[in-house]
C-alpha cells in the first residue's frame, strides 16, 4: 500500500516505486518530526531514568507509609495519558495559570509569559507532563531490580570497608545494570511512539514546531488523507522502532533462557 | 494389580540428549521393583514414561496386558507419588486425599469412606481440614502417600519420596513403605538415588547408568555377585576396593594384565605384618562404634594403592603401623579391565 | 525530599479536582491553593449537556470485553506457551513480544482498511478488534510469567489421579493462578481504558467514542471549556485511580514480573 498513491483512493492504485519514501526524505515537515521525536526522547527519558533511579533507591529503604507513598506515585501512571496532559496543559494555560500565577509570586519570572506561543517554551509542559506520568513505572521496575539484590553483599561490602557511595558505585550499579537497561530501551520505545500526550497537549504546534513523527503519520493519514504517504511513514516508523525492540528482546531472551531450568 | 512391561524402551530427548537406550525391565504383579542410579541415568525418565507424563521414542509399555505406550497418564490407573509430593496447595488435606476419586467419577459415599480409612491408616485424621501449608514435612509426605493408597491403583510409582525428609524420618517412613507394600501386595516401581534404600526396600533392584539397564537382581545378588564394576563400585558401603589384577596374580581366573580385582571392605582381615597376603601402612584409623574403618597404603613403604577394611572394634591398628591383609578368597570380584565385565 | 515529590507528583491532580469544582470564571482569575467557592456546574453539565455517560458506557464496554476476552484466549495460550514443549516456542515468545512492541501508528492504516471493508468502523467490535493487538501479547506475556511460577508436578499429579490436560487446568493451575489472573485482567483494563490513537482513529462520532477521545475533543473552536474538561479527566481518572489504589501491591508485582523477570 506504501508503494502506491492513494491520495485519491477511488481512482485505483497508481503504483509510484519507491518515491512515497523519496517524499519522506526530502520531506522538512518529516525530518522536523524526526527530530522532534529524537529530542522529546532523549529529554524525558533521561530525566525519568535519574529521577527514577532516585526515587526506587528511596523506596527501598524500609520506612513508614512506604505502601502510601508507592500507591501514590502510581496514580500518575494508571490515569488516562490524554488527561494527564490536559492537566498540565491547563497548568500551563493563559497569562493567569497556576504556573504562571506561582513563578511570578516567587519572584523567577518578572511577568507571565504565554507558553504555547513559543518552541523553546512549549516543550517545557509536554516533557513534565511526561516525566510526571512515566517516572513511577521506570522507578517500580528499578525499584524490582534492586530488591534482587541480595542484601548480604552490602554486608560484605560494609566489612570491607566500603563507603556509600563506593557501595552505590560497585554493588547497586552493576547489578542494577540489566533493570536501567530494560527500562531504557521500554522507555526509549515508548517515547518514540509518542502521540496521545503532545496531540492533546500542543497539538503539535505552535506551528508543527512539537509535532513529532507519529502525530505526522496520523496528520498524514487521517487529516489529509494520504493513505499512500501515511503508509510510507509508518513502514517508517515500524522499522525504527523494531530495531530498537530487537536490541529488547535479545537482552530480555537472555533473561528468559537463563530464569528456565 | 498388575504386572508392568517395559520393551526396547528408548527415549531420546529434542534436544539429542539420551535419556532411556532400549530399556528391557518385567516387573512382576506384586513386586517392589527399585531403579536405582546416579543422578542423570536416566531412572526417573523411566518412570515417567511408565506414569505417562513422557512418551517413548521407541518400544513398547505394557501395564497388566494393555499397551499404554501412548495412553495419557489419566487413563493407566497408576498413583504417584512425587519427589516434591505436589500437594494441591489451595485444597485440605481431605480434598487432597479426594481429588483422584472424584476424577474417576467415584461416589460421594465411597469417596468418604476410602479417605476416611487412608487417613486413619497414616494417622492423619487430626489434619483433615488443613491445607498443605500448615503441616510438618512427614505429614505432607503422607497425604502424598495417602493421595495415592486411596485409590487402589494397579500400579505405585514413587519417585525419590524420601529425599526431602531428615534423616530420622526417612529410616522411619522407609520401614512404613516396607510395610506397606507387605499389606497392600502391590506392584511398586520405586526409584532413588540412595544405594542404601534399594538395597532395604526393594523385591528387585534395577541398576541404571547413562540410560541403560545395568543389572536387574535382588539386593543380595547385587551385592554377591555384581555384574560389573559399575554395580560393584555403587552397590555397598563403604565402597569395594579396586586393584590391580597383578596384585594377586596367582588367584586370577583370566589374564591377570588386563584384569581388575574387587573386595569389598567387609572381605578383608587385618593381621600381624607378614602374616597376611600383603603387607601395607596404616593411614587412616575411623572408629564408628561397631567396627573400625581403615585407610591402608598397600606395600612396607606405603607407596602403593589405597585399601579400606572395616575391621572388628578391639582390632589393634595405630596409624604408621605396618600390618599384614588377607583377602577373603570366596569373595573375590574380578572385571576385565576393558568392559568392566565379571569375569 | 520524598514527601516533597510525593506532594509533587500529587499537585496535578489536586489541582484539577479542584479547579473542577470551580466557577468557569475563576479559573483563570488569581489562583488560590484553597478552595474558596465550589459549585457543581460542571459535573452537571459534563452530564446533562454533553451526554458524557455515553462515552463512559463505551470505555466500559470496550475495555471490559477485551479484558475479558484477553484473560480467557489469553490463559490458555499462556498456559501452552509456559508448559508444553514445541518446536519454535522461543520464537513465537520472541514474536508475541514484538507484536506487543508495535508502533500503533504504523497498523492505524491496515487496521483502518481492514474495518472499513468488513463494515465495522464505529462499532465496539472495531474497537475491541484493535484493542487485542496490543492487549493480548501484553495479556500473555504477563501469565507466561504467572504459570512458569508454578511447578509442573501440581498438574502432572492431577493428570495421573485421573484428571485431562483441561481439567487439571481447570481444577488445580485457574485457582492457583487467581492473583496472576486479576493481576493481568486489572492491567489490560487499565492499558485498554486510556488507549487514544484507535479509539480516535476508528470512531466517527460522539455515540462510539471511549472517554480518552471524548475529553481530547472538548475543546471547541473558538474556546475551550476547561471546567468541563477537569470535571470529566476527574471522572475518568475516578476508575483506574480506584483500581490502583485497591491493587498497588498487584499491579506493581505484574508491572515489573513482565518486565524485569520475563
Amino acid at each position: 500500500m506504501h508503494l502506491h498513491d492513494l491520495r485519491m483512493p477511488w481512482l485505483g492504485r497508481p503504483f509510484v516505486g519507491l518515491s512515497n519514501y523519496l517524499e519522506a526524505v526530502g520531506d522538512p515537515r518529516f525530518r522536523g518530526a524526526l527530530w522532534h521525536t529524537l529530542f522529546f526522547a532523549a529529554t524525558s527519558v533521561s530525566l525519568e531514568l535519574l529521577i527514577g533511579l532516585w526515587l526506587a533507591l528511596a523506596l527501598n529503604q524500609a520506612f513508614r507509609g512506604r505502601g502510601l507513598v508507592r500507591a501514590a506515585v502510581l496514580v500518575p501512571w494508571a490515569i488516562p495519558t490524554v488527561v494527564s496532559a490536559l492537566l498540565w496543559r491547563f497548568m500551563f494555560e493563559g497569562q493567569t495559570g497556576i504556573v504562571n500565577a506561582a513563578l511570578v509570586d516567587i519572584g523567577l519570572m518578572r511577568e507571565p509569559i504565554v507558553w504555547f506561543i513559543q518552541p523553546g517554551t512549549a516543550w517545557v509542559p509536554v516533557i513534565l507532563a511526561d516525566v510526571w506520568k512515566t517516572t513511577p513505572f521506570v522507578a517500580l521496575l528499578l525499584l524490582a531490580g534492586l530488591q534482587n539484590i541480595d542484601a548480604s553483599l552490602y554486608e560484605a561490602a560494609r566489612i570491607d570497608g566500603a563507603s556509600a557511595w563506593r557501595q552505590f558505585r560497585h554493588v547497586t550499579l552493576p547489578l542494577l545494570k540489566p533493570a536501567i537497561l530494560v527500562a531504557l530501551i521500554f522507555r526509549t520505545l515508548d517515547a518514540f511512539r509518542v502521540f496521545d500526550l503532545i496531540y492533546a497537549l500542543t497539538g503539535g504546534g505552535p506551528g508543527t514546531s512539537t509535532e513529532p513523527i507519529a502525530l505526522y503519520t496520523f496528520n498524514a493519514l487521517l487529516q489529509n488523507l494520504q493513505f499512500g504517504y501515511g503508509s510510507a511513514l509508518s513502514v517508517i516508523v515500524f522499522v525504527v522502532t523494531f530495531g530498537l525492540a530487537m536490541i529488547y528482546i535479545r537482552f530480555l531472551g537472555a533473561e528468559l533462557m537463563g530464569s528456565r531450568r | 494389580m498388575a504386572s508392568v512391561q517395559l520393551e526396547g524402551v528408548r527415549k531420546t530427548y529434542p534436544n539429542g540428549h539420551v535419556a532411556a537406550q532400549g530399556l528391557d525391565l518385567h516387573i512382576a504383579d506384586g513386586e517392589f521393583m527399585v531403579l536405582v542410579g546416579p543422578s542423570g541415568c536416566g531412572k526417573s525418565t523411566a518412570l515417567r514414561m511408565i506414569a505417562g507424563l513422557e512418551t517413548p521414542t521407541g518400544g513398547r509399555i505394557l501395564i497388566g496386558d494393555r499397551d499404554v505406550t501412548v495412553v495419557p497418564p489419566q487413563q493407566r490407573d497408576i498413583a504417584m507419588v512425587f519427589q516434591t509430593y505436589a500437594l494441591y496447595p489451595h485444597m485440605t488435606v481431605r480434598e487432597n486425599l479426594a481429588f483422584g476419586l472424584r476424577m474417576r467419577g467415584a461416589s460421594r459415599a465411597e469417596i468418604e469412606q476410602r479417605v476416611g480409612e487412608a487417613a486413619r491408616a497414616l494417622a492423619l485424621e487430626p489434619v483433615l481440614d488443613r491445607k498443605p501449608a500448615q503441616l510438618s514435612g512427614g505429614q505432607r509426605q503422607r497425604v502424598a502417600l495417602g493421595r495415592a493408597i486411596v485409590r487402589e491403583p494397579k500400579v505405585f510409582l514413587f519417585d525419590e519420596p524420601l529425599s526431602n525428609l531428615d534423616a530420622k524420618l526417612r529410616v522411619e517412613t522407609r520401614a512404613e513403605l516396607a510395610r506397606l507394600h507387605r499389606r497392600l501386595g502391590a506392584t511398586i516401581v520405586y526409584v532413588t538415588h540412595d544405594q542404601e534404600e534399594a538395597m532395604t526396600l526393594g523385591s528387585r533392584v534395577a541398576v541404571m547408568r547413562d540410560g541403560f539397564l545395568q543389572q536387574v537382581a535382588p539386593p543380595m545378588e547385587l551385592y554377591r555377585y555384581p555384574a560389573n564394576k559399575f554395580v560393584a563400585e555403587f552397590v555397598g558401603s563403604p565402597a569395594m576396593n579396586f586393584l590391580p589384577g597383578e596384585i594377586l596374580a596367582e588367584l586370577s581366573p583370566a589374564n591377570p594384565g588386563t584384569a581388575v580385582l574387587g573386595v569389598r571392605p567387609h572381605d578383608l582381615t587385618i593381621v600381624t605384618a607378614g602374616a597376611g597376603d600383603l603387607d601395607a601402612l596404616v593411614d587412616v584409623v575411623e572408629p564408628r562404634g561397631s567396627e573400625l574403618l581403615v585407610y591402608l597404603r598397600l606395600g612396607a613403604e606405603g607407596n602403593g594403592p589405597e585399601l579400606r577394611v572395616v575391621a572388628p572394634p578391639e582390632t589393634a591398628v595405630e596409624a604408621d603401623r605396618v600390618v599384614g591383609v588377607r583377602f577373603d578368597r570366596e569373595r573375590l570380584h574380578w572385571f576385565d579391565e576393558e568392559t568392566g565385565r565379571r569375569v | 525530599m520524598l514527601a516533597l515529590l510525593v506532594l509533587g507528583s500529587a499537585f496535578p491532580l489536586y489541582w484539577a479536582i479542584l479547579a473542577s469544582f470551580t466557577p468557569e470564571a475563576r479559573l483563570f482569575g488569581g489562583p488560590s491553593l484553597l478552595p474558596s467557592e465550589l459549585v457543581l456546574d460542571h459535573y452537571r453539565a459534563l452530564f446533562t449537556q454533553r451526554n458524557f455517560w455515553i462515552p463512559i458506557r463505551n470505555s466500559l464496554i470496550v475495555a471490559g470485553t477485551t479484558t475479558a476476552f484477553c484473560v480467557a484466549v489469553g490463559a490458555l495460550c499462556a498456559y501452552a506457551l509456559a508448559r508444553l514443549q514445541f518446536r519454535g516456542k522461543f520464537a513465537l515468545l520472541g514474536f508475541i513480544l514484538a507484536v506487543g512492541m508495535f508502533p500503533q501508528i504504523s497498523v492505524v492504516s491496515p487496521l483502518y482498511m481492514l474495518l472499513r471493508s468488513l463494515g465495522l468502523i464505529n462499532t465496539y467490535p472495531g474497537l475491541v478488534l484493535p484493542y487485542l493487538t496490543f492487549a493480548m501479547p501484553l495479556t500473555v506475556w504477563l501469565l507466561v510469567g504467572f504459570f512458569r511460577q508454578l511447578p509442573a508436578e501440581l498438574e502432572e499429579a492431577a493428570m495421573v489421579d485421573g484428571a485431562s490436560r483441561l481439567r487439571a487446568f481447570g481444577e488445580v493451575i485457574v485457582p492457583l493462578a487467581l492473583p496472576g489472573l486479576a493481576t493481568t485482567a486489572i492491567l489490560t483494563f487499565v492499558y485498554s481504558w486510556n488507549e487514544f490513537l484507535f479509539a480516535l482513529s476508528f470512531t466517527l462520532g460522539p455515540e462510539r467514542q471511549t472517554v480518552p477521545v471524548a475529553i481530547a475533543l472538548f475543546r471547541g473552536m473558538y474556546q475551550v471549556p476547561w471546567g468541563q474538561i477537569l470535571a470529566a479527566a476527574v471522572v475518568a481518572t475516578l476508575p483506574v485511580t480506584l483500581l490502583v489504589l485497591a491493587f498497588q501491591r498487584r499491579i506493581v508485582q505484574g508491572l515489573t514480573a513482565g518486565a524485569v523477570k520475563g
